[in-house]
């Protein structure tokens, strides 16, 4: 005897998946089952049939459940228990087996429901309407299957901060920046009027057509008759249709006409003349840029005498001179100008700058820990770094440790083998150690050492900066 | 919006209408932030398709088609007698919230003519990208077409925010630019392309963001005497070379108020639609640049028939492909066979002999594999040799329906 299983109207995959665990502990073959729908269920109701256990299956089949039970083919169940039997009865890879009939027709099924979702994901078109508070955005849409649930998640994660409602023949949508309510079917009247910009957005849709392309198969394979009624640009169609064989004629008669000259030189040079022509005019370009590294709040910018004698580049800025927006005014900036007084150098006539302008750093509680810049930051910041120098010209560029090396050289070198004067970046220059490197050395004795050895290396530089003639 | 406004962007909007690339493709999944708006779902949405049956998934416009150079295939060329029209940065911000809340579109695509200087133009793109992504908490997808000879500090701020970015190179070969784009560079367009190649390569390193839907390009086909085999080659190159993600043909369009230096009549659509099979072939399918050319006559693809035919045309001593045996490789070369029909053959495969009924139920277009395809159950051994097996598999030339 047949079994006759009545399931509701739409996608009703918790009423399928009760029937089909009951109807598989009972070994109820496929061939015995008329399934139907659009009742009150009646064998499987409410508290009716105990809980049957669940279904050891695939997630692939699990998931193609999913997809095909929101399809209108009446069959669909019918297929889906006919799939899971033989799935369950030791076809366990049924799947893969595309060239299966069964298989290959749950698949274009599948594929028909995904489609459905995709052209709902992407001709659904909202209205603005005024309501207290801001703007609630409606839409109303016709899918061909039951896909409302399916294709819900796409617009709560795109218009998360809008309030807006879908309204559909088979049910509806509503968010309010929140939540997300599935409410009931609705009709077409429910929906919005018109919308202020779609007049823009038909200009637009009018403008992006080129006459010389035309094509209409090719649209309405893609953006089928169906759906026209609630796209706003769909009335523009046949009217584009109709004038593109003239605009095209025209298009090329006007061809012939000489067109006004104007002078190629002066837009030529206009273009190669473009690079700041100031350190302002720079700084105000670092200043306004995105920091290129993690953290940075601010940029740091350089600060000295154009035309200095000399010009230290240290590592970057720190927790102190983010706060304060000016270089070397923290711990180690302290030491370099107590090294600088002991030599005989004044901090007011030097150029004091970073390879990198903001401060990377990781925040850990209330501390902001000073990061190291990787080789790719350092590099973002080498053309700003070069041009800088460029303006300010020093007769020496002192680079204070091994990033400073790799801002100016575009190589790692290893700082303290290369210790004294070296080329730098097209600059007289000098290899010293970052003065932060003196503050970290815990041996007091070994600390004197190198702070002795820093200052020699701070009276070279003054020695042959004092050298250079300009 | 104003009737001003509305000018603009029906000046702006045709003058991008000429660039055929359009993909909003291959971003990062992104959703929005409680209060933004905005997702990238990394397959892209068209949203709507214009009579010439080109998708509009994006709102692609210009900044300002007021522009330096003279290039003679742009419409927007200096010389140009076509109205000009120019956007703040704030109303390109405006009008790209306004169609997205109303999910018109995936994302912006703003390009622009160069106006003051280079640097100044990319600025302005970047600000829009900028005031989007900060301001608005827009997580939509932006594609910002490069500025090949702005500074690198500009390129790499506007990969900050953007998707995509891309440097149009216009046209294949160094000849034609010099011809038809005297006042273009195109060393300036290669180190862009490769500045940004670098720095889409040390981002991923990095796990920064950085242009993370990769760069694109496009060429203008058929604007001069370059062959396709010249085209691809250049492809093939910026494929290998600068890991371009997409190549975009876009056959060249008769624009009104043309230079005299262009041809008057455009280049067969057709010639577009090869040049992409071509270029999905050398892509997806491991054909050489040469393979392809083969194919053809004189560097040109055949027009009559898609470049996988004609190379196994060509190369008829290679088929009938046993379906049942045939490595992977080989059966990628049957016309008719798609690679995503080719991966679910080898998984049948394994479980059962496939007959000729199964293959079809696994590939749409199985009419031109017919004598290239050995099944359990069919065997077309003889029609290989045939001499009139081109004509037997060109479609008949159709007539246009003047109804359509």
């Amino acid at each position: 005897m047949k079994r006759r299983v009545e399931l509701q109207e739409g996608a009703d995959l918790d009423g399928f998946r009760r029937a089909a665990r009951a109807l598989f502990a009972g070994q109820v073959p496929p061939e015995d089952i008329v399934w139907t729908t659009g009742g009150i269920p009646a064998l499987f109701g409410e508290g009716q049939v105990p809980e049957a256990p669940r279904l050891a299956l695939p997630r692939a089949v699990a998931d193609l459940v999913g997809l095909v039970v929101c399809h209108r083919d009446p069959e669909r169940y019918a297929l889906l228990y006919a799939l899971i039997w033989r799935v369950l009865h030791g076809e366990r890879d049924l799947l893969t087996l595309a060239s299966d009939p069964l298989v290959h027709r749950l698949a274009m099924m599948a594929k028909t429901i995904r489609r459905d979702v995709h052209k709902m994901h992407a001709f659904v078109r909202f209205r603005a309407v005024p309501a207290d508070g801001g703007e609630h955005f409606v839409a109303w849409f016709e899918p061909d299957h039951f896909v409302l649930a399916l294709a819900a998640p796409f617009f709560v994660d795109r218009f998360r901060g809008m309030r807006w409602s879908i309204l559909t023949p088979v049910g509806s949508l509503h968010w309010d920046t929140v939540a997300l309510a599935i409410g009931p079917a609705a009709d077409r009247r429910d929906a919005a009027g018109g919308d202020i910009i779609e007049e823009s957005w038909r200009g637009y849709y009018e403008s992006a057509f080129n006459p010389a392309r035309v094509n209409p198969a090719l649209m309405r394979a893609e953006m089928p008759k169906r759906y026209w009624r609630n796209l706003p640009e769909a009335n523009l169609i046949p009217g584009l249709v109709r004038s593109a064989a003239s605009r095209v004629g025209e298009m090329t008669e006007r061809a012939a006409v000489p067109s006004a000259k104007r002078n190629p030189e002066k837009a030529v040079a206009a273009m190669s003349d473009q690079d700041p022509k100031t350190l302002e005019a720079l700084n105000s370009l670092i200043a306004a840029s995105e920091p290129m590294v993690k953290g940075g709040t601010r940029a740091v910018l350089g600060e000295g005498p154009i035309g200095a004698d000399i010009a230290f580049v240290g590592e970057q800025p720190g927790d102190q001179e983010d706060i304060e927006g000016r270089p070397f005014v923290g711990p180690a900036g302290v030491m370099l100008d107590r090294a600088m007084r002991e030599v005989g150098i004044a901090r007011s006539r030097v150029y004091v700058t970073n390879a990198v302008k903001h401060f990377k750093y990781e925040q850990r509680g209330k501390r902001r820990l000073h990061q190291s810049p990787t080789a790719g930051e350092v590099k973002h910041y080498r053309w700003w770094l070069m041009r800088e120098l460029a303006f300010v010209e020093p007769k020496l560029v002192v680079a204070l440790g091994a990033t400073a090396v790799l801002a100016l050289t575009g190589k790692a070198l290893p700082v303290t083998r290369m210790r004294g004067p070296h080329e730098l970046g097209g600059h007289k220059g000098f290899i010293t150690v970052h003065p932060s490197y003196l503050l970290r050395i815990p041996d007091p004795s070994a600390k004197e050492a190198a702070y002795a050895q820093f200052l020699d290396d701070l009276s070279a530089v003054r020695a042959l900066s004092a050298e250079v003639e300009r | 919006m104003a009737q001003s406004s509305l000018d603009k962007l029906r000046i702006l909007a045709d003058a991008a209408k000429y660039d055929a690339s359009c993909a909003s493709s291959g971003a990062e999944k992104r959703i929005a932030k409680p209060g933004g708006i905005g997702s990238t779902t990394g397959s892209g949405i068209c949203h709507s398709y214009t009579p010439d049956g080109r998708c509009v998934s994006l709102l692609k416009i210009l900044l300002t088609n007021y522009c330096l150079f003279d290039c003679a295939y742009c419409i927007n060329r200096r010389s140009s007698n076509v109205r000009r029209a120019r956007f703040s940065v704030d109303e390109v911000v405006d009008l790209t919230l306004g169609f997205y809340k109303r999910n018109y579109i995936e994302g912006l695509f703003l390009s622009s003519g160069i106006i003051r200087s280079p640097d100044y133009t990319m600025e302005q793109m970047m600000l829009v990208a900028r005031k989007l992504r900060r301001d608005h908490g827009f997580a939509g997808y932006i594609h910002l077409k490069a500025i090949p000879e702005a500074s690198p500090w500009l390129l790499e701020q506007a990969g900050l925010f953007a998707d995509r970015m891309s440097v149009n190179i216009e046209l294949a070969s160094d000849v034609s630019l010099k011809r038809l784009a005297p006042e273009k560079d195109s060393r300036s367009i290669s180190s862009a392309m490769g500045q940004m190649s670098e720095r889409i390569a040390e981002a991923r390193e990095e796990r920064r963001s950085f242009a993370p839907a990769g760069q694109s390009t496009q060429m203008i086909v058929g604007a001069d005497e370059t062959t396709d085999e010249a085209v691809l080659r250049t492809s093939a190159t910026l494929y290998s070379e600068y890991r371009l993600k997409r190549v975009y043909y876009s056959a060249f369009s008769p624009i009104p108020e043309a230079s005299p230096n262009l041809p008057v009549k455009a280049p067969p659509l057709r010639r577009e639609n090869r040049l992409y099979q071509a270029d999905w072939l050398l892509r997806f399918y491991g054909f050489t640049v040469e393979e392809i050319a083969a194919g053809g006559e004189g560097g040109m693809l055949d027009l009559r028939i898609d470049p996988k035919l004609a190379y196994a045309l060509k190369h008829r001593e290679r088929f009938p492909v046993d379906v049942n045996s045939a490595d992977r490789e080989l059966l990628l070369r049957v016309p008719g066979l798609g690679s995503r029909a080719v991966d679910k053959i080898i998984a049948s495969r394994r479980q059962t002999r496939l007959r000729w009924e199964d293959v079809a139920r696994l590939s749409g277009g199985l009419r031109r594999a017919r004598v290239f395809l050995v099944t359990a159950d069919h065997h077309p051994a003889r029609l290989i040799d045939r001499a009139d097996l081109r004509d037997r598999l060109t479609p008949p030339a159709r007539q246009l329906n003047l109804f359509e």
